[in-house]
């Protein structure tokens, strides 16, 4: 096997490094520590340490925030941890999946797997073309090893007698699926060959499906969108919220579609006890999705997502748009419409928080914040809170601002905050900041003369659009290492030999690999022989063996 | 909604009936692997050290047949030349009660599915529920084919105790399932993941066995006597190691099938969340622990112990990653 040579060259080159002859000899040196380097890589000891080590480096991806998945809470942990934040950073340690580091880890175990693949492959192309090997001298070392004294042929000639034993344990040899070679005084025969190529299979199948993984991420791309019912979005660069393209992702080909919200429908638990109280149980969006001038109605849901023009729409989630108007003091709509809150991620209620900014009132600008709770309740200490996730009591509460919300100033900020620096709080007769409390339908003046109404709740949803052209290439690749895998650990590869002298007859087996039939399979094969001497194989209840 | 609670609290019931009746088998079983007897048997294993070994260095798992029978007591009784076959009376006892616990924490699956007419595995606690039932069915069934009475005290105590935690620290009350499990993936994922789970967790209490199996054989202390009634080390090891690769596949089954559902539920097949991490941290240790069989240097008893590592990783990413970790896991508005 390569593998043995490789690391008995690999003790014997270990000078090369320790003696630094690189120094003096830069140029032998240099191929010297190459092959030096490309031997121990394509060894089984360094494969095996480089698998400990890729487990190791995963792990830390599961205990600090991560970028790739949340990229708030790495700023939230950063303004946090100060210096020791800073060099967590520096490591790469919120990159974890993306770092040098990792990188490092499984391109060697990569080239580890090429270097170990293709000599292994080669051999086994050999193998599997070359006649099973000559029985050694001495069967009785083997394994499996059974002798027995064939009762035919007193009658005709020793010689022809152990011939057609020889022809009754070929054919029985083949008929278990064997590669037999018929010798002067035994067969050789040998089996399992998938195996190896199972193994081979898999760990190609490996190398494909990390290579389909990365260049995936080049050519595809992400985006989400929150829809409000109603909504049409239609997929362009703008119409996302967010938009993360592969490097080489050529985002003039966006596929052309639209997809309209309906409605959207959500039911919650009302009657389980304890945790399960108020856990949702549907979550139906109601969609059309118009592509080449045809349009289809469609549920998309959370484990269906609705797949148009080569891109998939997924459910990932949903909340609570309130409708509100404001008027200004010369009772002028300047602002009215639904305004997404976003729901607090822990709280079965749905209490949700959110904003609205109305830049073009007559003189200042105004904003509000606030939180939108689905069903209002008072909890023991009096406060508001949401007990259950469907509209039973919707209530907003919101506190307001005037001033300027810094729209103007080129800084993007998110549609989610208000920015209250430059701006003043409202406040009540009494000079106390201003409390807005609205159920709906209700309306609330402001200080100024101009006035907030909490005209209903439309519900909105949020969905990732996505494409990934690579999705195909894995899962054939994914099928292949598990074929691959089920063949390399459970096709058993052995070699049998079968001889006689005189009527005197061996069978030996010899497991290569994993085998734990292989004593099994020398003896029922000899029993086989035994029992029946002649050309009548007509007992087929034996296993395979 | 649609959930029967009395067939819920039957099922609650069952449960505790079937952990009373665990902790007895649990006792048989102790009493049959610490019993008092002392075999005059020499050195177990003697099938094992006849035979040439190393006929190619990978061979050492080659040489004998696992299907010869292993060196139970009473084999090992007869062959030490007593003569007469003592039943092993406690271990023929803990396995009848374990098929009666058996069919009443069966029992308590069913009603529990039919409660909330769906797969029973939800939650934590239903998955406690159906993985150990499925860890005592695969006990049994291996049973039949190859006496591994030995495990009884353990696989039984491990029950009892995830039981234990099924109704008190992870209860969670029936009920439907949420939209983001609602999926016919998760008839797919899900109950293979548990198989493998059980598969892992049988492999890697032989790997303990056979660590202690080897101190005993070299050293033989004291306090190891009851190993004894154990088969070799070799064949525990091989035995492991088959177990653990069955395992393995389920497991590659279950990484795969559930890329495949992350497609469908969040838009990409793969994306280091932290359950997809420590599920692949998982596969990669056992990667690990089948090269490591084939690696030189690497003796039984080093790789046994990555077989162990392997199992601490899937407790902790069943426990620590459920409970405590970030995660896409629950589905509550914007994740
Ligand atoms: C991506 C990294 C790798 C993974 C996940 C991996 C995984 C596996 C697994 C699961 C097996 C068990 C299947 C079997 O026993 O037939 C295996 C076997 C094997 N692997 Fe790898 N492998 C990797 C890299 C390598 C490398 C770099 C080498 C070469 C040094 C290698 C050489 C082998 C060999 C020779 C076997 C057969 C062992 C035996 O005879 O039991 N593998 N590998």
């Amino acid at each position: 096997m390569a593998k043995k040579t490789a690391d008995k060259k690999a003790d014997n080159s270990k000078q090369v490094g320790s003696h630094k002859s690189g120094v003096t000899q830069p140029q032998l040196g240099f191929i010297g520590m190459c092959r030096w380097a490309w031997r121990q890589l394509t060894t089984m000891r360094v494969a095996l340490i480089l698998l400990l080590v890729l487990a190791l480096a995963a792990i830390p991806g599961s205990l600090l925030p991560q970028r790739i998945q949340d990229p708030g809470r790495v700023t939230t942990f950063l303004e946090a941890n100060g210096a020791w934040g800073q060099f967590l950073d520096t490591i790469q340690m919120f990159d974890v999946y993306s770092s040098i580091w990792f990188s490092a880890i499984y391109l060697l175990l990569m080239i580890s797997l090429i270097g170990c693949v293709i000599p292994r492959s080669a051999q086994h192309w050999k193998a599997m073309r070359s006649a099973p090997p000559k029985a050694p001298r001495r069967l009785g070392r083997m394994p499996g090893y059974e002798s027995f004294t064939s009762a035919t042929g007193s009658a005709e000639s020793r010689e022809v007698a152990d011939q057609g034993f020889l022809d009754t344990a070929q054919a029985r040899l083949k008929k278990l699926g064997y590669r037999t070679v018929r010798h002067d005084d035994h067969v050789a025969a040998e089996r399992g060959y998938l195996r190896e190529t199972g193994n081979l299979v898999f760990h190609i199948a490996l190398l494909v499906a990390t290579l389909t993984m990365a260049i995936g991420s080049l050519f595809g791309y992400q985006g989400q969108r929150i829809l409000v019912e109603g909504e049409t979005f239609t997929n362009s660069l703008v119409a996302y919220d967010s938009f993360e393209p592969g490097s080489y992702y050529d985002a003039n080909n966006l596929p052309d579609f639209r997809l309209k919200l309906d409605s959207f429908e959500s039911t919650f638990d009302d009657q389980a006890p304890g945790s399960q109280f108020g856990q949702p149980r549907t979550f139906d969006a109601k969609v059309t999705a118009t592509a080449d001038g045809k349009s289809e109605k469609h549920t998309l849901r959370v484990n269906e997502p609705v797949r148009v023009g080569g891109t998939g729409v997924y459910l990932t989630g949903n909340g609570y748009a309130p409708e509100v108007t404001v008027k200004d003091a010369k009772g002028q709509v300047v602002q009215s419409g639904p305004q997404v809150f976003i729901p607090d991620g822990g709280d079965p209620g749905y209490t949700s928080e959110g904003v609205i900014k109305v830049p073009d009132s007559a003189g200042t600008q105004m904003g509000f914040v606030g939180v939108f709770l689905p069903t209002a309740t008072q909890n023991e200490n009096g406060e508001l809170v949401s007990s259950f996730a469907e509209l039973r009591n919707p209530y907003l509460v919101m506190s307001g601002y005037t001033g300027d919300l810094g729209l103007d100033n080129g800084t993007p900020q998110s549609v989610y905050t208000i920015d209250a620096e430059n701006m003043t709080e409202m406040t009540d007769a009494t000079g106390n900041p201003l409390l807005i409390q609205l159920a709906e339908g209700e309306t609330q003046k402001l200080p100024d003369g101009g006035s907030v109404t909490f005209d209903g709740v439309k519900r909105y949803i949020a969905v990732d659009i996505s494409q990934d052209p690579t999705q195909g290439l894995m899962l054939v690749s994914a099928i292949a290492v598990l074929l691959g895998l089920g063949l390399s650990l459970f096709i058993p590869r052995r070699r049998m030999w079968v001889r006689i002298k005189d009527g005197q007859a061996e069978v030996a087996a010899l497991a290569r690999g994993e085998d734990q039939m292989v004593e099994r399979a020398a003896k029922d094969l000899a029993k086989d022989l035994a029992d029946e001497p002649d050309d009548d194989p007509d007992d087929d209840s034996e296993e395979r063996i | 909604m649609d959930v029967n609670t009395d067939l819920a609290m039957w099922s609650n019931q069952l449960i505790i009936s079937a952990m009373v009746v665990y902790a007895v088998a649990m006792i048989f079983y102790a009493f049959d692997l610490f019993g008092g007897r002392e075999l005059k048997q020499t050195e177990a294993g003697a099938t094992s050290a006849a035979k040439p070994s190393n006929v190619r260095r990978t061979n050492r798992k080659a040489t004998t047949a696992l299907l010869d029978p292993p060196q139970t007591d009473v084999s090992a009784e007869i062959s030490a030349g007593s003569g007469k076959e003592k039943p092993r009376r406690g271990a023929r006892i803990g396995t009848s009660l374990l098929v009666l616990a058996a069919l009443l924490h069966v029992a308590a699956v069913l009603t529990r599915a039919l409660s909330v007419m769906r797969v029973p595995w939800g939650n934590m606690m239903e998955y406690v529920l159906t993985a150990t039932v499925i860890t005592v069915i695969v006990f049994l069934i291996v049973n039949v084919k190859k006496d591994i009475r030995y495990l009884g005290t353990i696989v039984a105590g491990g029950v009892l105790l995830c039981l234990g935690l099924a109704i008190t620290v992870f209860y969670t009350p029936a009920a439907k399932l949420i939209p983001a499990l609602d999926s016919y993936w998760i008839a797919i994922h899900v109950p293979i993941a548990i198989l493998s789970t059980s598969l892992l967790y049988i492999s890697a209490i032989l790997a303990v066995f056979q660590i202690l199996k080897n101190t005993q054989e070299t050293k033989n202390p004291k306090w190891l006597r009851f190993m004894r009634r154990m088969p070799a080390s070799i064949d525990l090891e091989r035995f492991s190691y088959t177990i653990a690769a069955v395992g393995f596949i389920t497991w590659t089954f279950t990484l795969i099938a559930g890329a495949i559902w992350a497609e469908v539920a969040w838009s990409r097949y793969w994306g280091w969340d932290s359950k997809e991490i420590w599920t692949f941290v998982v596969w990669v240790i056992y990667a690990a622990y089948l090269h490591a069989r084939a690696t030189r240097g690497w003796g039984p008893t080093k790789v046994a112990v990555l077989n162990l590592i392997g199992i601490a990783t899937v407790i902790f990413n069943f426990t620590v990653v459920n409970m405590y970790f970030n995660g896409l896991h629950s589905y509550s508005g914007l994740g």
